[in-house]
């Protein structure tokens, strides 16, 4: 274990971990992004809330979700870490200082990580741990003619507190009773400077990987003349363009619909 | 002795030992020919120190033709001044105007003291060499040159990377103070020839633990050392190091953390 | 006095195998009980040290410079010479021996000169092994070139930075014994004298040249890998810290200095622009394998070059003057390298030279250009000419280069005997430093071969002989000698120091130069040296009256190190002239207007002048006296040179 230790001691081990762990949000911004496409549907939230639903109470998902918040965390000690390590690497900085062909999303990787862990713990607070802790949080009632396919909504009010989820059927009416973490979604997007932040937190992701997930692959040492390009693109258009967009496109989206309601 | 038109103003950094606190210090460079070096300029400046029983400016230099390595000023803002591909004696006065001030920094980094005013000591640079940036072999019972075929294009790559100065620009642009340009371009060209294969896991392992003790930055990839360089080592050097240290970590057996040097 | 070069005898292709038998050994248990001192580390010094600790010995080497990787081995560009026949075009070691010998004008020993050319094959063996990147063909196998007007490809290249290579190679097997704690390196150190104990070597002094610290260092033997002292010219291509100080010091303490006036002047340098030029670049001959040298026909047309009122280009085919190859038709541009010189500096003197200082002539790739194309000349020289762009702000791809010679390399030095020992027991030089394998001209790409020859293939079985006979009894740092070398060593930087006149050290260093460079540069003249001997005396007295050091000895002090150089610099250019004066003979890289043949070609005096001339140091301000070693030539018949 102590070999593991001293390898990721190492200034080259911190990185490794950096760039795992960075990949593997990475990765996840991916499902994240595509399950909350489900927003855009005008369905009342009813597909929304159901994945939500299943989200948190599908077992490897759930285990996946704690891998995935300890990557966080180790992501910010370690950068953290790191920028100690290089502040202290300077400690007498230079009078004049020239641009440098470098990209600035480079140069300030620790100003966006900080952003968006600021984001994160907030979205997290608001979404997360109000659907899983909160009791405020309602329940929505989905009724679905299987004949006809059509799908009305109510309020729910469970008779038990411990009330999670039920899916039933009854008289070829399929009923799913969800915790409403759509209705939540709306309000919040209904605040401007709610929606504002989200925008500019996702300009921040778009710049931290931009550098990010190109630089890890740089990192790891995956760099080839032939695939260099191809890494490049998704860094540039998925990450940095397509995922950032998208997901801003949500909170716009609904503070939208509440502007036109 | 004026033997040209330009005249400058420099903001030269001064400092009498590692110990002492040093300063910015204002002098007056007059009658510059455009067709001057960089430190030809400053030499015709240190004369008019001497000749007024001052201190002159120290700095490193010696070859003057981009080869030793030794230079390393850090001008208006950027190793090496403004030019791309050269070192401060390749500089010409001809990159300045006339009337210009020029400031005039030392390499800064923690793991390069300053020895007086612009000097640094960079020996960490040669231990991070001696920990394992050699073959070892002992003077004689070598194999005939031509018995180990060398495809030209890995030639040609590991002499791209042979060719660092060892000047330190890459530390001194690095916003981290890094060094992991200079130690990956040995650990390249070592690594990519046949005759580095053997030492190849433990190289890497001793030169980046020296690298770590010395007290440099890390990589944040990016490229500030690539665009100073004057011989233009790229930042895959640090990729094939990054590779091969996770190799010979994780996945080799005959790792050792004592490091190489097993002469 | 006549003296012992102490060369094998036997067959010249048998004497270093007899020899390396007949050294004595030392007993593997007991090398681990010497220290040796080797001074420099270049090429010569760093492969020394690191063989020699490689065989046992404990080794503290020294250098200037913050870095043993900063040795001015590092700035040669062409390639390293070996008789390999890889190419299967006739070299040959005894071909190799042979023009070397010829190419230094008969003025070299040839069992020296034979050695060199023997373990030059097993230096490329050695260099590939540490890594060396030299370049390769495309099946994988090294590659050739032609170098320096030689019939076959022997030359090794690493693009245009083989001394670089080469040199980072022998620091990457120094540092490998650094690590294994077999050598101590004190870096920003220089030698201010060496310490003699009853007649030997046995250490020396330094200066440590950021605190001022003056200390001893003890040791069985002291190698001298000090370099070239072509920066007696003020303007040389050798870094600006390259000097003779060590040596020299070597040399006032009995060393035997030999054939100083032997100096190299190489063809394509980059002209000097002004007074303030620090120092000059060298581009590689290799330049003149595809660009053509030319001058202006008349002194008018250079004229109207000088004052920028026309254009090389817009000089017509007619008015150009292509002189190597009107007087040299089967060698052409491709002469030796003090022909080239030379004959650039006659188009300067007849005023036909340009550039705004009338100190240059052009070399001209208009031709090269037209045949090959732009890119291929690029692929070709590219480095090359970015470095001409760079410094001179002028495109070589649209407008001919302006070229002049430089001082570039000496080839006198200490003398030592066949084990590179020199005269001094105890005290060997090897690399630039000596004067032993290039006679009065180096061939071009041998410098490399033969300081790395010394360091990797020689002194460790010569040494051995030495340090086997003196058995390893350590040397006793008590002996009152270090005392006293320490203390004289303190007087003479004090001497210095209360040097408060007028005139800053550079601009002594710079007078001595010109006269260097007009007197004893590439043509000399009875009355011009007897002139210049005056006046270096001058210089010398006026030095000591009225130079200005400032500053301290306890810090890192420019002033103070370059006054210590400039001083010894003015002694050795006193020494350089009195031996030229003495040499009533053209040979190689001395040539004495009034030794030439009809066709203005160096001419040799073999009957009174085939000797190596040593020169003891007699005291301050005393004439030096003069040794001779006989050249004996038993296996190759000396000509004249010809390359008409």
């Amino acid at each position: 274990m102590s070999e593991f230790k001293q390898t990721f001691n190492s200034s080259l081990g911190k990185k490794l971990i950096m760039a795992l762990t960075g990949l593997f949000l990475c990765t996840f911004l991916i499902v994240h992004v595509g399950g909350n496409l489900l927003l855009f549907k005008c369905d009342d939230g009813f597909a929304f809330n159901s994945y939500a639903n299943f989200l948190t109470h599908f077992p490897p998902i759930e285990v996946i979700a704690y891998v995935l918040y300890f990557f966080i965390v180790l992501h910010s000690v370690y950068a953290l870490v790191l920028t100690i390590k290089n502040r202290r690497a300077r400690p007498v900085g230079y009078a004049v200082q020239t641009k440098s062909p470098t990209s600035w999303s480079s140069k300030n990787m620790g100003l966006l990580g900080s952003i968006l862990l600021l984001f994160i713990v907030i979205h997290m607070g608001d979404f997360w741990f109000t659907y899983k802790y909160k009791e405020t949080l309602g329940f929505k009632e989905y009724r679905t003619n299987l004949a006809t396919n059509v799908t009305t909504v109510s309020d729910y009010k469970p008779e038990v507190a411990t009330f999670e989820r039920s899916i039933s059927t009854e008289n070829n009416v399929e009923i799913v009773r969800v915790k409403d973490l759509h209705s939540r979604i709306q309000w919040s997007f209904s605040h401007l400077w709610y929606v504002v932040f989200y925008v500019i937190a996702m300009v921040a992701v778009s710049f931290h990987l931009l550098h990010g997930f190109q630089s890890a692959f740089k990192t790891l040492g995956w760099v080839h003349k032939k695939y260099d390009g191809i890494v490049s693109f998704i860094g540039t258009w998925l990450f940095a363009v397509i995922i950032p967009l998208l997901f801003a496109a949500m909170p716009i989206y609904y503070y939208y619909l509440t502007l036109v309601k | 002795m004026s033997q040209g038109n330009m005249n400058l103003t420099l903001k030269v950094w001064r400092q009498k030992n590692t110990q002492t606190a040093g300063k910015f210090v204002t002098y007056k460079a007059e009658g510059i020919s455009p067709d001057m070096s960089f430190l030809e300029m400053l030499d015709v400046v240190n004369e008019s120190l001497i000749k007024k029983q001052e201190d002159p400016i120290h700095f490193d230099h010696d070859s003057r033709e981009g080869i030793c390595g030794m230079c390393s000023l850090y001008i208006n803002g950027r190793p090496h001044g403004p030019k791309r591909a050269i070192t401060t004696c390749q500089l010409h006065m001809r990159s300045f105007s006339d009337g210009e001030t020029i400031t005039i920094e030392p390499w800064r980094s923690a793991a390069f003291p300053i020895v007086k005013d612009l000097a640094t000591d960079r020996s960490a640079f040669d231990r991070i060499q001696q920990a394992g940036g050699f073959i070892s072999v002992n003077t004689g019972g070598v194999p005939d040159a031509n018995s180990t075929l060398i495809p030209k294009v890995i030639a040609d790559e590991a002499f791209n990377s042979a060719t660092c100065i060892g000047c330190g620009a890459c530390v001194a642009a690095c916003k981290n103070a890094s060094a992991m340009l200079f130690t990956s371009a040995k650990i390249t060209q070592l690594g990519l020839l046949p005759q580095g294969q053997p030492e190849r896991w433990s190289r890497v392992q001793a030169m980046v633990n020296q690298m770590d003790e010395e007290g440099f930055g890390n990589c944040t990839n990016t490229g500030a050392c690539e665009a100073v360089c004057p011989k233009e080592i790229t930042l895959m050097n640090i990729s094939r190091m990054n590779n091969d240290f996770f190799s010979a970590e994780l996945f080799r057996e005959e790792h050792t953390h004592d490091g190489g040097g097993n002469g | 006095m006549s003296l012992n070069a102490n060369i094998p005898q036997g067959p010249l292709a048998e004497k270093w195998s007899k020899h390396k038998f007949n050294l004595k050994l030392v007993n593997p248990a007991n090398k681990r009980k010497y220290n040796v001192i080797v001074v420099g580390t270049g090429l010569a010094g760093a492969s020394a040290a690191a063989s020699l600790a490689e065989l046992g010995y404990n080794v503290t080497a020294f250098c200037f410079q913050d870095s043993p990787r900063r040795a001015h081995s590092i700035a040669a560009q062409g390639g390293i010479n070996a008789a390999k026949n890889y190419q299967n075009d006739g070299d040959s070691v005894y071909r190799l021996f042979y023009d070397t010998i010829k190419g230094g004008d008969y003025r070299a020993r040839e069992a020296n000169v034979h050695r060199l050319a023997e373990v030059s094959v097993n230096i490329i063996d050695q260099c590939v092994a540490q890594g060396v990147p030299f370049a390769r063909e495309y099946g994988g196998l090294l590659d050739n070139r032609s170098f320096g007007g030689s019939q076959v490809s022997r030359t090794f290249y690493a693009r245009g930075q083989t001394g670089q290579q080469l040199l980072l190679g022998a620091y990457s097997a120094l540092n490998r014994q650094i690590n294994l704690g077999k050598v101590k390196v004190y870096t920003r150190h220089e030698m201010l004298d060496v310490v003699m104990v009853d007649g030997h070597a046995k250490g020396i002094v330094t200066r440590n040249l950021i605190t001022g610290d003056i200390d001893t260092h003890a040791g069985h033997a002291v190698l001298l890998c000090t370099g070239g002292y072509g920066n007696v010219f003020y303007l040389s291509t050798n870094a600006i810290g390259s000097n003779v100080t060590a040596a020299w010091r070597a040399h006032k303490r009995g060393a035997y200095f030999a054939n100083p006036c032997y100096t190299q002047i190489h063809p394509t340098c980059i002209p000097v622009t002004g007074d303030h030029q620090s120092k000059l670049t060298l581009m590689s001959e290799s330049l003149r394998n595809d660009g053509r040298v030319w001058a202006p026909k008349t002194v008018e047309t250079a004229e109207k070059l000088r004052k920028k009122e026309i254009t090389a280009a817009q000089v017509k085919e007619e008015d150009r003057d292509y002189f190597l190859e009107r007087k040299y038709p089967s060698f052409g541009n491709l002469v030796p390298r003090d022909v080239a010189s030379r004959n650039a500096k006659e188009m300067s003197d007849e005023g036909r030279g340009v550039g705004t200082s009338g100190l240059a002539v052009y070399l001209d790739f208009a031709d090269a250009i037209s045949r090959m194309g732009e890119d291929t000349v690029r692929a070709k020289y590219g480095n090359l000419f970015d470095m001409y762009y760079q410094i001179t702000d002028e495109n070589p791809y649209k407008q001919p280069m302006r070229i002049y010679p430089a001082v570039h390399y000496t080839m006198g030095g200490l003398w030592v005997d066949y084990n590179l020992s020199t005269n001094v027991k105890g005290l060997y030089a090897l690399g630039e430093c000596n004067f032993s394998d290039h006679g009065a001209n180096r061939l071009g790409a041998s410098a490399l071969m033969q300081g790395l020859s010394d360091g990797y293939f020689v002194i460790p079985y010569t040494l051995g002989d030495y340090l086997a006979t003196i058995g390893p009894k350590p040397v006793d740092k008590n002996h009152p000698a270090f005392a006293q070398t320490k203390q004289d060593v303190i007087d003479n930087v004090n001497k210095m120091l209360a040097l408060k006149g007028t005139k800053t050290v550079v601009e002594y260093h710079r007078e001595l130069g010109h006269i260097m460079w007009e007197y004893c540069g590439m043509a000399r003249t009875e009355e011009g040296l007897t002139k210049a001997k005056a006046m270096i005396k001058e210089l010398k007295a006026d030095f000591w009256k009225n130079a200005l050091v400032v500053g301290e000895n306890e810090e890192f002090n420019l002033s103070l190190e370059r006054a210590g150089r400039v001083a010894d610099f003015i002694e050795l250019g006193e020494l350089m002239v009195t031996d030229a004066l003495m040499r009533r003979e053209s040979c190689g890289g001395h040539f004495r207007l009034e030794s030439q043949t009809e066709e203005g070609e160096a001419l040799r005096d073999d009957e009174h002048y085939a000797f190596v001339a040593a020169w003891e140091f007699k005291g301050e301000n005393q004439e030096e006296e003069l040794h001779k070693e006989e050249l004996v030539f038993e296996n190759v018949k000396l000509t004249q040179r010809s390359y008409k």
